[in-house]
């Protein structure tokens, strides 16, 4: 089943769910090296986002849905996750913008605009333990596939596939960027909280779409 | 007049520098924005949107002051939601936020331009140390007065920027009694009242006409009415 409309919705909800049923593991990775509302407040933001996604019109393309989880996660969070992920989520809805549904090409499209969004807004490189050492390897592992003539399906599987070992990888790095930052090497040993909800996000864009197959 | 917003991740603490920058700037736009929608702790992208609205009305120009990290990300998607124009009107000051309000609100307060603002707050560092840069310009083939404040109520808000925005328009740099003349907030913290002989010193292509200018205004008081 194509990567439509449908599928978007099925991805932010089962994102959603995800968000809700990890929000202590997310608030305590949070609460190690950061302020500890990472958790709280990504649940908030999503919860307000399914509320947001009922109204949407019978005609709304994948972007629609993107582009509402992007205004509604950056009006409601109310940490630095919010403008990052709702810039993520803005400038890969506009790289697909009109599309009724995203091939692998358009997958590859997406997820390179909303990393690129997510550096644009926070500055961060990959390396500094945040966010985008699950987004920067999940577009890598994207592209790649998507060259070698992967479905869009496997694509997105290889994206989250990337991300979910790039959140690990940020463990042993020193944080650059964020609240994080200030405890220096202190900060080495622990996950990203960031990167870890990244992957959770990604992961369920690719279980989504499994599931709408099935 | 050029306002000023300052986004804070507590509600308290914006609302507490607004209020510590008014006593200095009593007519200036002053807005505070801080915590979630909620009453929590963080930054609310809808408060503000409207803050910068508020401080921004009637085309005003605005300089911003953010905390931590968020209230600047916060700010910076805010400030894409803007049409060009709009967000051209508008500087995230990169400055402490309750010593670079004060200093910004002072400078607005006495006319300063968006560019004016930003860079008092911009310079509002070194408040626990307004000596650090004391021998900076010695050494060097300085040129060097001195001259008394006349003024009755010393050298305060007004008059201190008064004479910064006049040393911030030579090309030389500037100490007044060892701390840098261009930096609002230093000449401030000097605290100099009525009667204080104050020591200039400058170097650059431009020092001697500086040192005259300064001179000069410090002994008419600034065109206040001293006596």
């Amino acid at each position: 089943m194509p990567l439509d409309t449908d599928w978007a919705l099925a991805w932010i909800r089962t994102a959603a769910a995800v968000v809700s049923e990890r929000r202590a593991h997310l608030v305590d990775l949070d609460r190690e090296i950061g302020d500890g509302d990472h958790g709280e407040n990504l649940q908030r933001g999503f919860a307000a986002v399914l509320a947001k996604l009922d109204g949407l019109g019978g005609d709304a393309v994948p972007a629609d849905v993107l582009k509402t989880v992007a205004t509604t996660l950056i009006s409601t969070v109310g940490g630095a996750s919010g403008p990052l992920l709702g810039t993520a989520f803005l400038k890969g809805s506009q790289a697909v913008a009109g599309r009724a549904e995203l091939d692998a090409e358009g997958v590859v499209a997406f997820l390179e605009a909303a990393r690129d969004g997510v550096v644009l807004r926070g500055k961060a490189e990959a390396g500094d333990a945040t966010m985008v050492d699950a987004w920067t390897p999940a577009v890598d592992a994207a592209r790649s596939a998507a060259e070698g003539g992967a479905g869009p399906e496997a694509v997105l599987r290889s994206a989250a596939d990337a991300a979910v070992a790039g959140a690990v990888a940020t463990e042993p790095l020193v944080a650059r960027k964020g609240r994080a930052s200030y405890l220096g090497d202190r900060a080495i040993g622990h996950r990203d909280p960031g990167a870890e909800s990244s992957s959770y996000l990604l992961v369920a864009a690719a279980d989504a779409a499994e599931e709408v197959r099935s | 007049m050029t306002g000023i917003v300052v986004v804070s991740h507590s509600r308290m603490i914006a609302e507490g520098t607004v209020a510590l920058a008014r006593q200095m700037a009593p007519t200036t736009r002053l807005v505070a924005v801080g915590g979630t929608d909620d009453g929590g702790i963080g930054t609310s992208f809808d408060a503000v949107s409207a803050a910068l609205a508020t401080a921004g009305a009637g085309g005003a120009e605005v300089v911003v002051l953010c905390d931590l990290g968020s209230a600047i990300l916060t700010t910076e998607t805010a400030l894409d939601f803007l049409d060009e124009a709009e967000r051209a009107r508008v500087v995230i000051a990169d400055a402490p936020i309750v010593e670079g309000t004060v200093a910004a609100a002072v400078a607005a307060e006495t006319g300063g331009d968006l560019a004016a603002v930003a860079e008092a707050a911009r310079s509002a560092t070194g408040v626990a140390a307004p000596h650090a840069d004391e021998r900076l310009l010695r050494g060097a083939d300085a040129v060097e007065r001195s001259a008394v404040i006349v003024n009755a109520s010393g050298l305060h808000a007004r008059p201190a920027a008064e004479l910064v925005k006049r040393a911030a328009a030579w090309q030389s740099d500037v100490t007044l009694n060892g701390v840098d003349a261009k930096s609002l907030i230093r000449i401030m913290g000097l605290g100099l009242p009525a009667g204080s002989t104050v020591h200039l010193m400058a170097t650059g292509p431009d020092a001697e006409a500086a040192v005259d200018d300064l001179v000069a205004a410090i002994e008419s008081g600034f065109g206040e009415d001293w006596v």
